[in-house]
Parts: structure tokens; C-alpha cells; sequence
């Protein structure tokens, strides 16, 4: 009886002790602002302002022959909606210096007597010169501007029937209107959740044994092992709110779809969090400070969740050594996983490889943990 | 000015003493261009395509072969079924599928037009944006070549061939790392500018040193003097010495002229000093420095269009980046390390970082209280 009486005091000695961890936490405006203010305004950022759409994008044009031709071809650009014809150059000495301005991305040299020559050979020729110090919207510009052109000689072909015309369909799958901010959300939300997780939570941690108050907790009737949990489960709600915020603003804001299954995406999100929650007290039972731990969390976990786990940057593109390298950050893992589920509707039969990764990779930060974890202080 | 020289002196001496210090000045850039740079890939190439060929026609197999033999696709196979194909796309093998219905070629000669279906994996949008583009011109190619074999082109009868030729200035190869190196270069100056500077000061709150600061006779320009000027000092060595690696490990092309491009770095960097100075004075630990500096570093950078142009972001960011340093200095760089732009080219952004160092210098050394 007495027994039973003790467990209950022992549980809401607990309790008490994450109610207090929580308000800490929450009751500091900044921290509130780290927690909410930068999911939500970076995911506004990734969505709203992280584009390589091509839209007006500036030409100029050196038109040495102005026929009718031309003429059409430059209307046919600029009434695209891709393109805004900004000058038109009288010599190709001009190119030069109007690239150097920067903000002309493509010059069209049409060379002299085009129509006529069209006419008589039936060919002619233009020049596309990009400014490739953006290698993409080069590569885009000079593309949209191939296709219309290439367009444009279809329709017209001066009123000849076209002889075996291939007429190709594109279809865009997972992601019809090609939004950057579908592969974002996904890493977005690895980030944010190592930042909450594992940097915020290593830090309170090292906190309290850097101000000295560790010492008070461990003699106080809680076990070594409820501090623990009492200090990091506030940091698991929070992750835990911070994904369902990013979850629900990208499906609001940005429509980005769910069409796996919720409960497998939010316990894959719940896993995620259990590994970043390890990884912030194994940091903490190795950094002497907080400072250290701030170090240590930055470089060695937010800066490669964020470049080499496919948030941002495809894998594919990286360098072999760096694509080893991404092997061990388990946002990739998640980000695949998170892909998958929301865009491509796959089950856990799909994910089970990624899935498992996870868990080993928790399971191993678990026990290095429990390994390095020492309950007296120096 | 005998005393600056003294705490200058005295600064220097200080922060060059620091091991940790001298690693972070030279780790730093090194790690940035030689990690950063590389990951930070948003090249497209060995596009992955399977074949749903239903057709096994001659036409159906040349085109296959045109796609083959292009460096920007690989074939990573052929399938009847098109289950298959979507299932290589759903794995992640392949990211596109070229779908070829049966009778393509018959279709194609008997009735002079015929279909393709091409299906993308997009959900890295530009990636699949830009591989349709490349696959849409593969098989504009293609017609255009059965055309004039069929036809055995007697040129008078197919009129309207516009041939066109293209150039990429400035980076022919189109490497994205030449894109991306002026963009890290200019992260890098400004972490090391607003970091350093800040958490150097904050430290002196923290371990209690600023009062002793505070009741020497020193005069407040002097002291934020002292403590800003060796910042800028390693923020441009650090510029200096990333430039240098990225020009051995890269071969980043450095077109124009290095003084234009150090004197605006020079310049740029007093407003960023003064960003750190007013960070320092909100405050109180260096760990709330790194915070503040990280948020406000990560969204500056984004907007200022590191990886995506800024013409393609929405008006309103259009709008916030005319006030947006990053910004400008990140055009700055690539003008004038890429294409050679001179001082004529710069004067905008010149004038901007002028006015933002001088009003950022000025609220920062305003708000900054020296208390005896």
C-alpha cells in the first residue's frame, strides 16, 4: 500500500519537474521566438522567396536585319511571359558591357537579310548568348527561348503542311506545378526539429552544469535518469508542435499534399525527434559548456542536416566523398522518408529501409549515451 | 589616436593569442570553400531515364539512341510495361520516363504526326524543369533530322529552318561551382565580420571585463574603434585567403579587377561591423549572439539570392532586397570575379553600402553605452 503510495509521489514528482522545465522554457520570449518565429518564417522564406521560376527576365536584342521576321520571333519572345525585351543593341560591341551591368540575362544576334534568307534557303540563323554566371537560368533562359523559337517555326512553316511532326507531352509527377517548396518542407523539418531537439536541448542541459544547479537536481529524490527525461520531454512537445506547424502550414499555405498516411508520417516525425533528443544529451555529456555544446550541435549537426542531407542541395550532385558523408546524417534518411510519404503516398512496406536506419542509428546514440552519462560531477 | 594605436595593438595581441581563435580564422574559410562549395550543388546532370518503348520500331530505337548518346541523360533501361518504369521512378532509380506508345512509328509516317509521352520526377522542381527542357530539345533534334533524311530535304521544300547557336558567357562549361564560390565568399566575410566582432564583445560583458572597460579613460570611439578594427582586418584576410583556395582547388575565375572588389568589401564591411556592435547590445550572452546572428545572417543570405536569382523571387522580396546588404555584395562578386564588371558597373551598390555602413555604424555606436 505504502508501496504504491511512493510510485504515485515518485510520478508526480516527475510530473511537476517537466511542468516547471516547460514553463521555463516557455516563458523566456526568445526561446518562444527560436521555436516558433523561425519554423514559421523560414518556411515562409523556402516557399514564398526560394524560386528558379523565369519570369520577365531581361533580353536585349541585335537585330541586324528588322524584317518582319524578326520582328515576329522578338513579339513571340516577349508576349511569353518569360521574356522583357529591355534594349536594342546597334553593334555587338555593346554586349559585353551590358552583361557586365548584369542585368540582362540573354542577347539575341539575328543576322542581316534573315527573312529573305529564309526565303531563298529556307534557312537562317540566330545567336543566343547567355550570361552563364548563373549556370541554371542560363541553361533556362536559353531553353524557353529555344522552345518558343522552335515553336514559332512550327506554326509557320509559311503555310506548308509539317511532314511527321513528334508532338511531345510533359507530365510533372508528384509535383505538377513544380514548386521548390515541396522539396523543402521535408528538410525544413529535419532542421527544425535538430534545432529543437538536439541544439536546444544539449544546451539547457550543459546549462545546468555550467551554472552549477545539476548538482542541486541530482540530490534532490529524482533519479539521474528523470532529470534526463524531465529535461528533454518540453523539447520533444516543442519539436513535436514545430512539425505539426510546418506539416500544416505547407498544406494550407503552399498545398502541399499528404497522401501517405498521417499516423506513419507523424511517428516516422516521432522517431526523428527520439534520435535528435539523443544526440543533445550525448552532446551534452561530452561538451563542458554550453558554448562547446552550441559549437558542436552548429557544425556538427545543423550545418550538415542542412547542405548534405538533400534539403536543399540533391545528393546526387555531390562529390562520392561527400555522398559517404551524407550516409551518416539521419536527415537524410528522413527527408527520404518524409518525401515519399507526403508526395508519393508510399506505406511502410516503402520506407522500411530508411525506417530502420533511424532506429539503429537511435538505438547506438542511446547507448553511447547511457555509456558516457555519469551521475556524480567532478 | 597614440592611444588606439595602443589598443589596437592590445586587441590584436589578444585575439591572435587564442588558439581557438586562429583556428577559427583559418578554419573557417577553408571548410567553407572546400565543403560548402562542393555540397552546395545544384548542377543538373546524368539525368536517369527509362524507356517504356511499346513501339520496337526503327524510329522508336534511333530515338532512344539520341538520348543515349546526349552526356546530359543516362539510360538506366527499357521496359514494356509501364508499371515497371513508374515503379524505377517511385525507387528514386530513374527520374524520367520516356513512354513510346505502340505504332508511334506508323502513326508518325502514315498520318504525319505522332506522340511521345515524357513523365518527370518532380519533386526537385528546377532539376525536372530543366531535364525536360534538354529531353523536349533531344527530340525537337530528332524530328528535325527524320524530316530532313525523309524528305532528303531539298531545301526550297522546307522552309522556316532558323538554326540557332548558343554561347554561355562567363562560364562556358557552366560549372555551378564558379556560381556558388563568390556566393560562399560573401557568407564567409560577413560570419566572420558579425560573429567575431559580437560575441567578442559580449564576452567582455560576460566574464565582467566591460567595466573595467568602462572606467578607463579611453573614449567610447576609441574603444568601439579598438575592438572593430581588427575584425575587419581578418574578415578581409579571410576574404583574401578563400579567394586564394578557391582559385587552387577550383579555378574560380577572377576576371576583374581585386581592388574594386576588396575596396567594396572594405566598405561593406563597416556596415556588417556595425551590425555586430548593435547585436552585442541586445545581448547578454555570446550563445544569444549566434542565435540573433544565425536568424538574421540565414534569412539575409536566402533572400539575397545565394542559390535562386533574385528576379525570380516575388515583388515584395524584390522590394526588401533593394535595402538588403547580402544582396548587393553577393552581386558584386560574381560581377566582378565572373564577368569582369568595373567600379562603373558597381556605383549602385557602392552607394547603398556606403549609406548602410554609415547609418549601421551610427545606431550601432548610438545604442552602444559606455558607462563610467
Amino acid at each position: 500500500m505504502l508501496n504504491k503510495e511512493d510510485k504515485s509521489n515518485a510520478m508526480n514528482r516527475f510530473i511537476g519537474f517537466v511542468k516547471k522545465e516547460f514553463f521555463h522554457i516557455i516563458r523566456d520570449p526568445r526561446t518562444l521566438i527560436i521555436i516558433l518565429g523561425i519554423p514559421i518564417s523560414q518556411l515562409l522564406l523556402f516557399g514564398f522567396v526560394i524560386s528558379t521560376e523565369i519570369k520577365d527576365a531581361k533580353i536585349a536584342v541585335y537585330d541586324q536585319s528588322k524584317d518582319y521576321m524578326t520582328t515576329r520571333i522578338v513579339n513571340k519572345l516577349t508576349s511569353s511571359g518569360y521574356f522583357q525585351l529591355q534594349e536594342n543593341l546597334e553593334s555587338d560591341h555593346g554586349v559585353e558591357a551590358i552583361f557586365r551591368k548584369g542585368e540582362i540575362k540573354e542577347v539575341l544576334v539575328f543576322e542581316p537579310d534573315f527573312a529573305a534568307k529564309i526565303e531563298r534557303n529556307g534557312s537562317a540563323n540566330i545567336q543566343l548568348l547567355t550570361d552563364a554566371s548563373d549556370p541554371n537560368v542560363a541553361r533556362m533562359v536559353n531553353m524557353y527561348t529555344q522552345n518558343i523559337i522552335n515553336k514559332f517555326i512550327q506554326q509557320e512553316r509559311l503555310g506548308q503542311e509539317v511532314p511527321m511532326q513528334i508532338d511531345t507531352s510533359v507530365k510533372m509527377y508528384y509535383n505538377e506545378e513544380t514548386k521548390s517548396v515541396f522539396m523543402f518542407v521535408p528538410g525544413l523539418m529535419a532542421m527544425i526539429m535538430m534545432l529543437v531537439s538536439a541544439l536546444m536541448s544539449s544546451i539547457s542541459i550543459t546549462k545546468e552544469k555550467e551554472m552549477g544547479t545539476m548538482e542541486v537536481l541530482l540530490v534532490s529524490p529524482l533519479k539521474p535518469i528523470q532529470i534526463i527525461l524531465g529535461k528533454v520531454i518540453p523539447y520533444l512537445l516543442i519539436a513535436f508542435i514545430d512539425a505539426i506547424i510546418i506539416i500544416l502550414m505547407g498544406n494550407l499555405v503552399f498545398q502541399m499534399p499528404i497522401y501517405g498516411s498521417l499516423t506513419l508520417l507523424m511517428s516516422e516525425c516521432f522517431l526523428f525527434i527520439f534520435l535528435a533528443l539523443s544526440l543533445g544529451i550525448l552532446i551534452s555529456t561530452v561538451a563542458p559548456n554550453q558554448l562547446i555544446a552550441m559549437f558542436i550541435s552548429m557544425i556538427g549537426l545543423m550545418l550538415p542536416t542542412m547542405l548534405l542531407s538533400g534539403f536543399i542541395f540533391p545528393i546526387e550532385s555531390m562529390p562520392k566523398v561527400l555522398q559517404w558523408f551524407s550516409c551518416i546524417m539521419p536527415a537524410r534518411w528522413f527527408n527520404e522518408i518524409v518525401k515519399n510519404v507526403m508526395l508519393k503516398g508510399v506505406g511502410l512496406l516503402f520506407v522500411w529501409k530508411q525506417t530502420i536506419i533511424l532506429l539503429g542509428m537511435s538505438a547506438l546514440i542511446v547507448a553511447l549515451s547511457v555509456k558516457k552519462f555519469k551521475i556524480r560531477l567532478e | 589616436m597614440r592611444t588606439l594605436l595602443y589598443i589596437l595593438q592590445k586587441e590584436f595581441t589578444q585575439i591572435l593569442r587564442d588558439k581557438r581563435m586562429l583556428g577559427i580564422i583559418l578554419m573557417v574559410p577553408i571548410l567553407q570553400m572546400l565543403i560548402l562549395v562542393y555540397a552546395a550543388n545544384m548542377d543538373v546532370k546524368n539525368v536517369d531515364f527509362v524507356v517504356v518503348d511499346q513501339d520496337q520500331s526503327q524510329s522508336s530505337r534511333e530515338l532512344i539512341n539520341k538520348f543515349s548518346g546526349s552526356p546530359f541523360f543516362n539510360c538506366y533501361g527499357t521496359t514494356f510495361r509501364e508499371e515497371e518504369a513508374e515503379a524505377l521512378l517511385k525507387n528514386d532509380k530513374a527520374d524520367m520516363i520516356i513512354k513510346i506508345p505502340s505504332r508511334f512509328e506508323e502513326t508518325l509516317v502514315r498520318e504525319g504526326r505522332a506522340s511521345l509521352q515524357l513523365i518527370m520526377n518532380a519533386i526537385n522542381g528546377t532539376a525536372a524543369e530543366i531535364s525536360s527542357g534538354y529531353a523536349q530539345n533531344v527530340i525537337m533534334d530528332y524530328n528535325r533530322e527524320i524530316i530532313a533524311e525523309t524528305y532528303n530535304l531539298a531545301t526550297t521544300k522546307n522552309p522556316g529552318v532558323i538554326k540557332m547557336t548558343n554561347r554561355y558567357w562567363y562560364n562556358d562549361l557552366l560549372d555551378y561551382k564558379h556560381y556558388m564560390a563568390p556566393g560562399i565568399l560573401v557568407i564567409l566575410v560577413t560570419i566572420i565580420g558579425m560573429f567575431l566582432s559580437g560575441m567578442n564583445l559580449v564576452k567582455e560583458k560576460e566574464i565582467g571585463t566591460t567595466e573595467q572597460l568602462n572606467v578607463t579613460p579611453i573614449q567610447k570611439w576609441q574603444l568601439i574603434a579598438g575592438k572593430l578594427i581588427p575584425f575587419w582586418v581578418i574578415a578581409l584576410f579571410d576574404l583574401a585567403f578563400g579567394l586564394l583556395i578557391a582559385r587552387i582547388f577550383f579555378h574560380l575565375p577572377i576576371e576583374g579587377n581585386l581592388l574594386v572588389l576588396f575596396s567594396y568589401a572594405a566598405v561593406y564591411l563597416v556596415g556588417v561591423l556595425g551590425a555586430g556592435l548593435l547585436i552585442s547590445t541586445f545581448a547578454n550572452t555570446q550563445q544569444q549572439v549566434l542565435f540573433i546572428g544565425f536568424f538574421f545572417v540565414m534569412i539575409f543570405v536566402l533572400m539575397g539570392g545565394i542559390f535562386t536569382p533574385v528576379q525570380s523571387m516575388p515583388d515584395w522580396a524584390q522590394f526588401v532586397d533593394k535595402f538588403n546588404p547580402v544582396c548587393y555584395f553577393m552581386e558584386v562578386t560574381r560581377m566582378v570575379l565572373l564577368k569582369g564588371s568595373g567600379f562603373a558597373d558597381i556605383t549602385k551598390h557602392f552607394t547603398f553600402s556606403l549609406i548602410f555602413g554609415f547609418f549601421m555604424l551610427t545606431f550601432s555606436i548610438v545604442k552602444y553605452r559606455k558607462r563610467a
